[in-house]
C-alpha cells in the first residue's frame, strides 16, 4: 500500500479548522502556536493519511495543505 | 523515499500574488473558513486540468471576490455591480473562443444584476456562470440579501426574515432551468467533503460546457460566510447541510447539453473600413453628391433653422427632407427631432442645422437663422429665437404674426387650406417647404440652382417616401402648389 504524507504551511492556515473536521483519519488537530498572520495554524498530529485530498478540498487557502504520495524508487529509474 | 504531489497548489493560481497590496503574498485576503477560497480552488484546478488558462477570462464581480485578478493566472476584468454576464456577453461575441467565467455572488446576481443575468441566460450565451449564494451580504456586513432564509436573522432584519414583508429567498437555480436556452443547471453546496467533490465535477461539467460552446451554464453554490453569518467551521456545514440545502435544494435542475449542438453566431467585424461597409454600405455608395453650381458667399456660414408645429403636421418630416436636401448638395446636415410621446396632438419641433463646415451643435435654440411655424402656440413660443435678420415662414391659415423686427423677413403660404384642399393636411408641410424654394429664389440662388433646388426638393422627397410611392406624386404637386401661392408680407 502506497503511503501518503499530509504538510501544511503553518504560515498559510488561517486557522478555520474546516480540514480538522473534514479528515475522517483524525490526521489533523488545532496547533497553540500562532503564525505570522496570528491564526492559530492547524497541525498534523498521525501519520494514518491516505491521500483522500478531502482536507486540500475543503480548505479555502490556496497552498495551505499539500498532500504527498510515496514513489517507489524503481518508478525513478 | 521520494515522495510526488497529489494535492497542492495549483497551476491555475499565479506562483505568487504580487497584485495583492501588502506583505502577505501566498494567501488570499478571504477571511478562514470563506467560502471564496474553496470555489476559488476547483477553479483554479479545473483551468488548469482543462487547459484553458490562455483564453479564460475571469469576471470579478463587486463583492468579496472583487479582487479576483489577485489570483488567477487568466484573463480577468472587474466590473460594474451586476453587471457580469453583459460584460461576459461582449467578451463571448467579439471572440467565440473566450472561455468566459461569471463569478458572482447573491446581491450581484440576485439583486442589481438579476435583469442582465436572465437576459443572458435566456440568450443562451456560451459562458459559465458560477452563482455563490451564502445567503447574506458578506462584504457589506451582513445585511439581508435575495437569497436570506425565511426567519435568518441579519443586521438588517434582526428579528429575522419575514416573509410577509420582505417575500421569499429567491431559487435562481430553479428560475433559471425554467428558460429554454440554459442548457445545464445544478445546485451544489459547499459544506462536506462529498459535497465540495460534487460541486467540483459539476464545475467541470459547466466549464466543458463552455469549451464545446454549448451555450449558458450555471452553477449555484451554496456557501458560508463564517464572520456574517457568526459561525464556526462545523456550525456552517451544519448551516449549509440543514438550514440552506431545506430551502434551496441541491441537485441537477437541467442537464441538456449532449442534445445541444454547439452555438454558431456570426463572426464579429472590427477593422474600421469594414465596419463603415456593413453599417453604411448602400449609403456612402450612393453618397455621390455634386454641388450647387454657383456657390453664393450666403452659404458660407452655417445655417441653422427650427421647424415647430403640433405632431401629425408633418413637422419632423419636413425637418427631415430639409437635411436630406443639404446632404444631397454636399453639405454637413444635423436633424435633431423634439416632440412629446404622443405619436399626433402634442407639440413638435425638430432643429436643422445645415453647413458647409463641421456642425458644431445640432441644437437650434437661439440666433436661428430660419423659422417655420406651423401654429400660433410655436409662432409665440420660437420668435424669440430668430435672429435679428432671421428669416420666418408661417402658415397663414393658422397663424398671425406679431411682434416681428423691421429686419426680420417673413413670407408665409396658406399651407394647411392647400393641404385640405389637396386631400390630406399632411401635406402642409410641403406647401411650406415650396415657401422656403420661394425664399431661397428671391435671396439666395441664382439660375441654374433655383431650378436645381427644385430639383432637390423632389429627390429628397423621393429618398423621404421611398416604399411610399403613392405619396411621392402629391408631395410633389403640394411643394408646387405652396411656391406658386406662397408670398413674401
Amino acid at each position: 500500500m502506497k503511503k501518503y504524507q499530509v504538510k501544511i504551511a503553518p504560515d498559510e492556515c488561517k486557522g478555520c479548522q474546516r480540514c480538522v473536521i473534514a479528515c475522517t483519519r483524525n490526521v489533523l488537530a488545532m496547533g497553540k502556536e500562532l503564525n505570522i498572520m496570528g491564526f492559530p495554524a492547524a497541525t498534523v498530529q498521525s501519520s494514518d493519511c491516505i491521500g483522500c485530498g478531502i482536507c486540500f478540498y475543503t480548505c479555502p487557502e490556496p497552498g495551505a495543505i499539500t498532500i504527498y504520495r510515496e514513489v517507489a524508487d524503481d518508478a525513478q529509474k | 523515499m521520494k515522495y510526488e504531489v497529489v494535492h497542492g497548489r495549483s497551476k491555475g493560481f499565479f506562483d505568487s500574488f504580487n497584485r495583492r497590496p501588502g506583505a502577505i503574498k501566498t494567501n488570499m485576503h478571504y477571511c478562514p473558513g470563506c467560502g471564496h477560497g474553496i470555489l476559488h480552488k476547483l477553479i483554479a484546478e479545473a483551468i488548469e486540468d482543462l487547459q484553458i488558462k490562455e483564453r479564460t477570462v475571469f469576471i470579478s464581480p463587486v463583492g468579496c471576490s472583487v479582487f479576483g485578478y489577485y489570483y488567477f493566472d487568466c484573463f480577468g476584468i472587474s466590473v460594474p455591480h451586476g453587471r457580469a454576464p453583459a460584460v461576459g456577453t461582449g467578451l463571448i461575441r467579439s471572440d467565440e473562443n473566450n472561455i468566459v467565467i461569471s463569478y458572482q455572488g447573491d446581491g450581484d446576481l440576485g439583486a442589481i444584476g438579476l435583469n442582465e443575468f436572465l437576459q443572458t441566460a435566456n440568450r443562451g450565451e456560451n459562458m459559465a456562470v458560477f452563482f455563490v449564494n451564502n445567503a447574506i451580504y458578506g462584504m457589506t456586513g451582513g445585511q439581508m440579501a435575495p437569497t436570506t432564509l425565511p426567519g435568518q436573522k441579519t443586521i438588517t432584519s434582526p428579528l429575522g426574515r419575514s416573509v410577509q414583508s420582505e417575500g421569499y429567498p429567491l431559487k435562481v437555480a430553479e428560475m433559471v432551468a425554467a428558460l429554454d436556452a440554459p442548457v445545464y443547471v445544478e445546485r451544489v453546496a459547499l459544506s462536506s467533503g462529498r459535497n465540495i467533490m460534487k460541486a467540483r465535477a459539476a464545475l467541470r461539467k459547466a466549464l466543458q460546457n463552455t469549451i464545446d460552446k454549448k451555450g449558458f451554464s450555471f452553477v449555484e453554490f451554496l456557501t458560508g460566510c463564517p464572520v456574517n453569518l457568526k459561525k464556526s467551521a462545523s456550525e456552517i456545514n451544519t448551516f449549509i447541510d440543514e438550514q440552506m440545502s431545506k430551502y434551496f435544494v441541491p441537485g441537477v435542475y437541467k442537464d441538456i447539453a449532449e442534445n445541444r449542438d454547439p452555438i454558431r453566431r456570426p463572426q464579429p467585424v472590427f477593422a474600421p473600413e469594414t465596419v463603415k461597409q456593413v453599417l453604411y454600405g448602400s449609403y456612402t455608395q450612393s453618397a455621390a453628391v455634386r454641388d450647387f453650381s454657383k456657390l453664393q458667399p450666403f452659404f458660407n456660414k452655417e445655417r441653422r433653422i427650427k421647424i415647430a408645429g403640433s405632431g401629425g403636421q408633418g413637422v419632423l418630416s419636413l425637418g427631415y427632407i430639409l437635411a436630406n436636401m443639404g446632404n444631397l448638395r454636399n453639405f454637413n446636415v444635423s436633424y435633431l427631432p423634439m416632440y412629446g410621446p404622443e405619436m399626433r396632438g402634442g407639440t413638435a419641433n425638430c432643429s436643422v442645422v445645415i453647413s458647409k463646415q463641421e456642425i458644431s451643435s445640432p441644437m437650434v435654440d437661439s440666433n436661428c437663422n430660419l423659422l417655420i411655424v406651423l401654429n400660433q402656440q410655436s409662432f409665440d413660443k420660437f420668435l424669440p429665437e430668430l435672429k435679428t435678420n432671421g428669416f420666418v415662414i408661417y402658415d397663414s391659415s393658422n397663424v398671425t404674426p406679431h411682434d416681428l423686427l423691421p429686419t426680420q423677413g417673413a413670407y408665409h403660404v396658406n399651407a394647411s387650406e392647400l393641404a385640405r384642399d389637396l386631400g390630406d393636411l399632411r401635406y402642409a408641410n410641403l406647401a411650406i417647404l415650396g415657401a422656403v424654394s420661394l425664399l431661397m429664389d428671391d435671396y439666395f440662388l441664382e439660375e441654374p440652382d433655383k431650378s436645381d433646388f427644385e430639383a432637390v426638393v423632389a429627390e429628397a422627397i423621393r429618398s423621404c417616401f421611398s416604399g411610399k410611392e403613392k405619396l411621392i406624386t402629391p408631395n410633389i404637386n403640394a411643394f408646387y402648389l405652396g411656391k406658386h401661392k406662397a408670398q413674401p408680407n
